[in-house]
């Protein structure tokens, strides 16, 4: 299935900003954090379609998904 | 030597320095400005009347060692709300103030003709001098001005054009370490300096310094302190890319305001966001990592450089790129960095300015999206004080009231700023319901509803955002006393050690022993005594309430619209 990644911050160094992906069905978001070698004690937000989801959530064809370091500001 | 209180009378030009009454000993900063404020200006004068104050106070810990301490607040009641109001900022002005032994510095009366003045403080002294060399001048040239009058390191408080014109938008410049500028932003407050003619102040801290009680014990517990703040990832990150690391996250939520509030999203996000900004003060030769005063471990601020790698402006804000840019869809840091550093001169705070240009926008003054028509009303209108000018300086509320725009996003006359209250709905709860009108640093919830710091809350939901954000509300009251940026909050949400070093700290400066119930203690009635002073200036819980479009329209992505009740949204006040 077709799932758009984007990344952001340091985690875009040595990877992409943006990338239209084949995933294998039923992935979920943690696996592909693992599959880009993001640790993910590294990860601050994971947001599937602009709400925040978890390791666990499973991915679907179509999805935009956005992977976060720990950020602020304000 | 023991801190004073100085007080500048300019009815009669006279001055003097007191002891500082015991009401008022154990508060700095906000808690400070604020009782002041409460104690001695009568909630119904006119804001720009002689009956108005303006207070300056630095921090609890400001002058000290300690880590990210040198911020300062000023007071008064406001001409943009016409509620209490508490503006702080970086620079060098709090660590200077601190040092001359100034508590608080407390301005009030008015000139009867039409003279303009400056103010210095040194240890156990404060003049007043008549000005008239800089009137009419810019921030910069008044900086580059009190360096050559006083010394390379003098504190500099100025005001520039919009101030003096006592435009509701100006703000209070604040030099930093390199001689450019910060700004007490929000809420008219340069309008205030404006209207008791005081062009500068300057701050000559030779010979001063601050008395520690327990310096041994001071020195450990800002090691504590320090080594939590460079610890957590949030400092790094914003160390890095600045505040406008928000850009993308906020987009990508939904919930950044574009094009006036009317979307979500910003198609421009990428070129405006941080890692862009990095990206090209690193390619320029700039800094990517400044901080606003010595002594800032975290360094959120930039050194940001045009084309030919040549200064343009330092300090940007996620507010302040976000308004000139998604508000306005203007998608080129370029003409942001620009904007940003005429504002600075002028003296006129960006947020309130930028979400101006959006109604006005919106109304059909200008194009959205036309940088280079904002760049020329800035200079030849509002610099020069036309009357268009006067209309967009005096604010969002304003130029929504002259144009017959009913899409303002206000809270209490003053603009909304960086995050949608539709699509993030804790945030509105603390527009609606602060003390000083619309403001996202008064309890920033956005740390818990999008950024997972301090635990986490669906943003779409209302489920315990009341709670959430009287609990941060109280929280930054008591910081907003001590001197310490706001940026130390994400290290004390995540690590316990954060917060009692801190308190640590208190005591041992003052050799005193608060706890952690005191300090929240000192945050409610801090909030309470705000509170009560809005009341008697003819507020009521009617006026904690958003725009009316919140409610009607829909925005995009999540098509979300401001649900709270009336009933709902009043519980906040139950501590
Ligand atoms: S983190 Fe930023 S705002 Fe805070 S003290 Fe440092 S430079 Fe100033």
């Amino acid at each position: 299935m077709k799932v758009q990644v984007k990344l952001f911050a340091f985690f875009r160094e040595g990877r992409f900003i943006k990338d239209d992906k084949e995933l294998p069905d039923g992935i979920t978001a943690g696996q592909v954090v693992d599959d880009l070698n993001i640790k993910r004690e590294e990860v601050g937000v994971l947001m599937l379609n602009s709400r925040h989801c978890k390791f666990e959530t499973v991915l679907q064809e179509g999805d935009i998904y956005a992977i976060f370091p720990v950020i602020g500001g304000g | 030597m023991a801190d004073k209180i100085f007080r500048v009378n300019m009815t009669d030009l006279s001055t003097s320095i007191e002891d500082v009454p015991a009401d008022w000993a154990g508060h700095g900063g906000r808690g400070l400005t604020s009782n002041i404020v409460a104690a001695e200006v009568p909630p119904t004068c006119h804001p720009l009347g002689p009956k108005n104050k303006l207070v300056f106070a630095p921090g609890l810990l400001s002058g000290t060692t300690a880590s990210n301490s040198g911020r300062i607040s000023a007071g008064a009641k406001s001409p943009l709300t016409g509620t209490i109001k508490e503006s702080n900022s970086g620079g060098t002005s709090a660590q200077r103030l601190a040092k001359i032994g100034c508590k608080a510095l407390i301005i009030e009366g008015q000139p009867q003709d039409d003279s303009w003045y400056s103010i210095s403080l040194k240890p156990g002294e404060v003049t007043i001098s008549k000005e008239e060399e800089l009137i009419g001048k810019g921030n910069f040239a008044v900086v580059e001005a009190a360096e050559k009058r006083f010394n390379g390191k003098v504190g500099v408080l100025s005001i520039g054009q919009a101030g003096e014109m006592q435009m509701t938008g100006a703000n209070i410049s604040v030099k930093d370490p390199d001689s450019h500028v910060r700004s007490l932003g929000r809420g008219g407050l340069g309008a205030v300096m404006g209207s008791k003619k005081i062009k500068f102040i300057a701050l000559d801290a030779e010979g001063g310094k601050v008395d520690i009680a327990d310096v041994e014990a001071f020195k450990a517990a800002n090691k504590v302190f320090t080594k939590a703040l460079v610890d957590h990832p949030v400092s790094q990150a914003l160390g890095t890319y600045g505040s406008n690391v928000l850009v993308n996250i906020i987009n990508e939520a939904g919930g950044l305001p574009t094009k006036n509030f009317s979307s979500g999203q910003f198609e421009g996000h990428e070129q405006i966001s941080g890692e862009t900004m990095h990206d090209l003060i690193v390619e320029r030769g700039g800094k990517p990592k400044h901080g606003c005063h010595a002594g800032c471990v975290i360094q959120c601020s930039q050194i940001y450089n045009d084309l030919k790698g040549k200064y343009k402006t330092s300090g940007m804000e996620y507010e302040s790129i976000w308004a000139m840019g998604a508000d306005c869809t203007v998608d080129n840091l370029d003409q942001i960095a620009e904007m940003d550093s005429i504002m600075d001169d002028i003296g006129i705070d960006s947020i309130e300015t930028a979400v101006a240009f959006g109604v006005a926008m919106e109304a059909g003054v200008l194009d959205f999206g036309d940088s280079g028509e904002m760049i020329r009303i800035m200079t030849e209108e509002i610099a020069k004080g036309t009357a268009l000018g006067r209309v967009i300086g005096n604010g969002a509320g304003s130029v929504g009231r002259t144009y017959g725009v009913t899409r303002v996003p206000v809270v209490k006359n003053q603009a909304i700023p960086a995050y949608d209250p539709r699509s993030i709905k804790g945030i509105g709860i603390t527009y609606a319901t602060s003390t000083q009108g619309a403001d996202h640093t008064m309890g920033y919830t956005i740390a818990t509803e999008i950024l997972g710091v301090g635990g986490t809350a669906d943003p779409l939901s209302k489920e315990g955002m009341v709670e959430l954000s009287r609990g941060l509300q109280i929280a930054t009251a008591a910081i907003d006393s001590t001197g310490m940026c706001l940026f130390i909050a994400f290290a004390a949400l995540d690590d316990g050690a954060c917060l009692p070093a801190l308190i640590d700290m208190l005591n041992a400066r003052f050799g005193i022993s608060l706890t952690a119930e005191d300090v929240t203690n000192l945050g409610m009635s801090i909030l309470k005594t705000e509170h009560a002073f809005n009341k008697a200036a003819g507020f009521t819980n009617l006026d904690d309430r958003l725009p009316e479009f919140f409610e009607t329209e829909p925005v995009p992505p999540h098509n979300a619209v401001w649900d709270f009740t009336g009933e709902e949204i009043d519980t906040f006040w139950n501590f």
